[in-house]
């Protein structure tokens, strides 16, 4: 317990410096621009930040919607305690991805353009607007752990102002929110996908497909709960509470079901298409598409569904890892492996790129640290209005 | 009616005037290249080069040709560019040119990847930067003049003209002077159709040309951005569907299980 209470220093003061050096590399991008920060160039126009930090960064913050969905919507009440810290999860990736595009945009103190001069056709429209409106509806989504918090606090000046009132508005304002959430989600998720689908002469056809949007949608709710079973894992083992094994399993059953359901659409496409040899005969693509199908689906629905595993936190955790990295290895697949855009360009990132990215994340998960220590993100009291309802007729 | 110009690489020869033309009329500041043992230069276009002569060495039937062929905007009949951007500030105009407008462009560059000919450039160098390509000398048309480089090339490899009548020239001279030209008129149907039309002396894969199909790139996208609005309506109404349910039915367990205990109690 000591070790653990002197090793927290080590690890936030670590963080800290990832953050400040990513910090330092923004304002070094802002005074001389992308060229002499990134290694992208005309023929490579994205790179780490929209391959990572959009793409993966979206996807991985599914955990939102699907574990709200899960326990607002479908009432497995079980998953209460996993769904507020995914919901916080969810809202610093979406904080992360907004942040990472006003360092990724070539002019980002036009970013509320998007706001005024609409091109409904285009899909990064749908997801601009998707990302922005779905970061504020995560907001409010968190925030009853903030008042909840505030109305404890015991300082006069805090202590004036009655905060069950904006925290009895939120409640009572739930449901929508989080159908509001779910249907956002759905079109953003997709709408990724959408994008891709305007490169029909460039990206390869073993991930070209009209159904892309789906396959992005699909995957994005397998990797949800994926991401929550890792994060609230490490969370459980750093702040020392419990992880309910039932919980964990639970999430890894549904996961295995997903992404059954995902291999399914994806094998089913590549035969309708009639491409289905181009996975033997469209080297080197075609390692790619191994490599995301072997490590972040395959492997993992045979190992979530041998009893050995689902009794095991520990090894829930590592298929989840599979998960989470096989659908990162699919992101950066379609958004820059598998895109050929333009002849006689090569393209890796620029050290700086790295740092960026890396200090995002070392932000989120500073400010998880933080909210895991100030704010009731665990254990808190039930805000589901029919939960005694549900309880009492199980009885 | 759309404007539109005919290349005729038959005609050209290489004379890259084209190129200063350009330059010129777009106020666009040279480069500094090195000598890479070739006519060609710059090697590529960029955020300040609109257009460039590419030079290819090629082997057809048997014969050594040395063949050109101007590289810039295509000025599509359906542009994935413009569709690709969210603000809009790219737009397929009426008399055939692609424009781009900055007052709207916030550098996300979704233009350059979409390109299917990879034409949009950016402004890598500079801290507030844009995107450049050939704007077809959109400016110029208004006031009833060509474009600059079809205005100066001295060969008459460039034509200018209502895209109807040029892509029946093309026709007609492919027609008239058999084993001349393959028989491709590159432009006429490539992604639906393109404002720049191109006539050669061998198959346009030997000059760099991505071979596309006659379907627009952004047929797609329109089906995927069709079904936004009926998918938005469909999930909330599914959505609150089955919370409605699930909530009736632990009401309904509820009301049953109270009449049960009425029952006990008595």
């Amino acid at each position: 317990m000591m070790q653990r209470i002197r090793s927290f220093p080590t690890g936030t003061s670590i963080l800290s410096a990832v953050v400040v050096i990513g910090l330092i590399t923004m304002i070094l991008r802002y005074i001389n621009g992308l060229g002499a920060t990134t290694n992208l160039s005309d023929g490579r126009p994205w790179g780490l930040w929209i391959s990572f930090d959009l793409y993966c960064g979206v996807a991985l913050a599914a955990g939102g919607f699907t574990l709200a969905g899960v326990v607002y919507i479908f009432r497995q009440e079980k998953y209460h305690s996993v769904a507020r810290p995914a919901i916080l999860t969810a809202f610093l990736g979406y904080t992360l991805v907004i942040l990472a595009l006003l360092v990724d945009l070539g002019q980002p103190w036009y970013l509320w353009h998007a706001l005024i001069y609409w091109n409904v056709h285009s899909p990064l429209f749908e997801v601009a607007m998707c990302v922005m409106a779905y970061t504020a509806v995560l907001a409010l989504e968190f925030s009853p752990a903030v008042f909840e918090r505030l109305s404890e606090v015991n300082l006069p000046i805090i202590r004036r102002f009655n905060w069950h009132i904006p925290l009895r508005i939120i409640r009572a304002i739930q449901i929508p929110l989080v159908i509001a959430g779910i249907v956002l989600s759905t079109l953003h998720q997709s709408s990724l996908g959408s994008m891709l689908l305007l490169m029909p002469e460039t990206l390869s056809p073993l991930w070209y497909t009209p159904i892309l949007p789906i396959l992005f949608l699909v995957s994005a709710i397998a990797v949800g709960p994926a991401m929550v079973l890792f994060e609230s894992t490490l969370s459980s083992r750093v702040f020392g509470h419990k992880l309910g094994l039932d919980i964990v399993s639970g999430l890894g059953r549904a996961i295995a079901y997903i992404l059954g359901l995902y291999l399914l659409l994806k094998l089913v496409d590549l035969m309708a298409r009639g491409d289905l040899a181009l996975v033997l005969t469209a080297y080197p693509h075609n390692l790619l598409w191994w490599g995301e199908i072997i490590i972040g689906v395959v492997v993992p629905i045979i190992l979530f569904s041998l009893p050995s595993v689902r009794q095991s936190n520990t090894k829930l955790f590592w298929c989840a890892v599979l998960v989470v990295a096989g659908l990162v290895f699919n992101r950066f697949n379609v958004s820059m492996l598998a895109l050929d855009i333009r002849p006689g360009y090569t393209y890796f990132p620029h050290w700086m790129e790295f740092a960026v990215s890396a200090g995002l994340v070392a932000d989120a998960l500073l400010i998880t640290w933080l909210a895991n220590r100030l704010l009731p993100i665990v254990e808190h009291e039930d805000d589901v209005p029919s939960k005694a309802v549900l309880e009492t007729g199980s009885h | 009616m759309s404007k539109a110009v005919l290349y005729d690489a038959t005609k050209c020869i290489g004379c890259r005037a084209c190129q200063v033309a350009c330059k010129q009329w777009n106020e666009l500041p040279s480069e500094e290249t090195s000598n890479r043992g070739t006519y060609e230069n710059p090697p590529k276009t960029s955020a300040y080069t609109f257009t460039k002569i590419r030079f290819s060495e090629v082997e057809d039937e048997g014969k050594f040709q040395w063949v050109f062929a101007k590289v810039q905007c295509m000025h599509c009949e359906h542009p994935a560019c413009a569709t690709a951007c969210l603000v809009g500030a790219l737009q397929k105009t009426e008399n055939g040119p692609v424009v781009y407008d900055d007052r709207k462009c916030i550098g996300c560059r979704y233009c350059m990847i979409a390109c299917p000919f990879g034409i949009p450039n950016f402004q890598w160098d500079d801290p507030l930067p844009w995107i450049r390509k050939c704007t077809f000398c959109g400016d110029r048309q208004g006031g009833g003049f060509k474009p600059a480089c079809v205005t100066t090339c001295p060969t008459g490899a460039l034509k200018f003209g209502e895209r109807e009548e040029l892509v029946a020239e093309a026709r007609e001279r492919i027609d008239t002077a058999p084993g001349k030209y393959v028989d491709h008129i590159y432009g006429e149907k490539e992604v639906g159709g393109t404002s720049w039309l191109y006539l050669s002396p061998v198959p346009f894969e030997k000059l760099g040309f991505p071979a596309l199909s006659s379907e627009p790139v952004t047929v797609d996208v329109a089906r995927a951005m069709g079904a936004v609005p009926p998918v938005l309506v469909g999930v909330a109404a599914l959505m609150t569907g089955i919370y409605w349910l699930i909530q009736r039915r632990g009401k309904m367990r509820q009301t049953k299980d109270d009449d049960k205990e009425v029952e006990v109690t008595k």
